[in-house]
């Protein structure tokens, strides 16, 4: 009998993103309801504030990261859940391979599964909420650079919180203040964009937030990991 | 070099040392306190535009001052848990964060009051106003987490991470509200009275702080206490402590 061949980084990181994303497939609801909870949230902020064309040119690019935010902490809780409950997690935890990789490439594919699709509607909620076209490219560029940090600082509270019964309401006190930064930059660059000023220094700063959050967070993310499943 | 403190590892001897402590800080945070007071709110001079509701800076200031400082301590104590694996590091973070959430709340409530009458209004979108408002959701995270948990060296595990996570977070978090707040430039605040405080008031804000340092620090003390005492209540000691105090 030979011994298997240990899998290099990439397999690895190929391999947990491939698993997930294959069971996000199967359960389409999963994927589906964080985007209809978006748009709805979306809806939401014309009908109580006022179809007043100006104003929501004003306050587009706030409503749009608000409810981008919610929706990917809506979404959070089933990047380890259902690890958890099954074992899977456990086995994760106990193989010789570094849970750094792992962690990233679950993440990885939760970002896929969720901020992608947020980008790509993103577009059609500006339009919705007839935010100022020289904004559009701001908006995609922040949204491509923050949506990531989203989970991969999301991903350090569902660690932390994955074992608790009553997680949900947790989950948000903590890391809705951690989101803090990422907004104020991201909506700030789109105003700046929509306002035809230069907005290359805001999006420095979030892709230095993306680089600080990928190199650390999966470190966090370990370790809580490690905590929860005890 | 650091040997004498490896009896202080035991719980048992710790919670000797902080029974020993605590009268100390408790008696000379009161001292201080009532000192303090007496002299801020009755024998500092009236300032000049604020007259006399300027006296609140001997709560605000020593409040705000220290709620920050009792994060970072709070924080230190959850690096040396993880580094050198000392449980009783975990007891005095736990003890702390309530303690650190009260300072903030007590620091955001007394700048409404204080602003209600200076600024015309209790709260505005500054950026100092800001970050402590997120900071005492910091801490209200943190001792979510403690709560969270039935195992209560678990709970300090978890929230230890999100500690650390949060000082990362802070000068962050403290750098894009004060960006922020430039960009919006709506609200214009008068500055709290000028930079530089007469030395009649300078004193009392002075030993203001230093009684709220102490008061702290025997409050932390006594919460300790209790958190060695429930995470040991299995242990002889404890036991015999108890014991003791049901005879009395």
């Amino acid at each position: 009998m030979s011994t298997p061949q240990p899998l290099s980084y990439r397999q690895l990181f190929w391999q947990v993103m491939h698993r997930d994303l294959k069971v996000a497939v199967h359960n389409k609801g999963d994927i589906l309801n964080p985007l209809i909870f978006l748009v709805i949230v979306i809806t939401l902020f014309p009908l109580g504030i006022g179809p007043e064309t100006n104003l929501l040119t004003r306050i587009a690019p706030g409503i749009i990261w608000v409810a981008a935010l919610l929706s990917a902490l809506l979404s959070l809780e089933r990047l380890f859940k259902n690890d958890h409950s099954d074992g899977s997690l456990e086995q994760m935890l106990l193989s010789p391979q570094p849970l750094f990789i792992m962690v990233l490439a679950k993440i990885s594919a939760h970002w896929l599964l969720t901020g992608l699709p947020i980008i790509l509607i993103a577009p059609l909620l500006a339009l919705m909420l007839h935010m100022e076209p020289l904004a559009y490219p701001a908006l995609m560029i922040t949204l491509a650079l923050g949506t990531p940090v989203l989970s991969l600082i999301g991903a350090i509270g569902v660690a932390l919180t994955v074992g608790l019964k009553k997680g949900g309401v947790l989950l948000s006190l903590l890391i809705l203040p951690l989101y803090i930064p990422i907004l104020i930059f991201a909506t700030a660059a789109i105003e700046a964009a929509a306002l035809n000023m230069p907005y290359s220094g805001h999006i420095a700063i979030i892709s230095a937030l993306l680089v600080l959050a990928l190199t650390l967070s999966p470190f966090a993310v370990s370790a809580a990991l490690r905590v929860s499943t005890n | 070099m650091w040997k004498w403190l490896h009896p202080y590892a035991k719980a048992e001897r710790s919670y000797q040392l902080a029974s020993t402590l605590q009268p100390w800080f408790a008696i000379s945070s009161i001292v201080l306190l009532v000192v303090g007071a007496v002299w801020g709110l009755a024998f500092a001079p009236a300032e000049l535009y604020q007259k006399e509701y300027y006296r609140i800076i001997y709560i605000h200031v020593p409040a705000a001052t220290l709620s920050m400082s009792v994060y970072m301590a709070m924080a230190t104590a959850v690096l040396i848990s993880m580094v050198w694996q000392l449980k009783l590091a975990d007891a005095a973070a736990a003890a702390m964060a309530p303690i650190g959430a009260t300072l903030t709340a007590i620091a955001l409530i007394t700048g409404a009051i204080w602003g209600a009458p200076s600024w015309g209004t209790s709260w505005v979108w500054d950026a100092r106003l800001t970050s402590y408002l997120i900071l005492v959701f910091l801490y209200l995270g943190v001792i979510a987490l403690h709560n969270a948990f039935e195992d209560k060296a678990l709970a300090s595990r978890a929230a230890g991470i999100l500690t650390l996570v949060g000082v990362v977070n802070i000068p962050i978090i403290k750098y894009s509200v004060e960006w922020w707040n430039t960009l919006h430039q709506t609200a214009t605040i008068s500055k709290l009275s000028a930079p530089s405080m007469s030395s009649e008031m300078l004193w009392p804000l002075l030993t203001n702080i230093l009684a709220f340092a102490l008061m702290i620090g025997a409050l932390t003390l006594v919460r300790f206490k209790n958190e060695v005492l429930a995470r040991n209540a299995m242990r002889p000691w404890v036991r015999e402590l108890a014991a003791k105090v049901g005879d009395k």
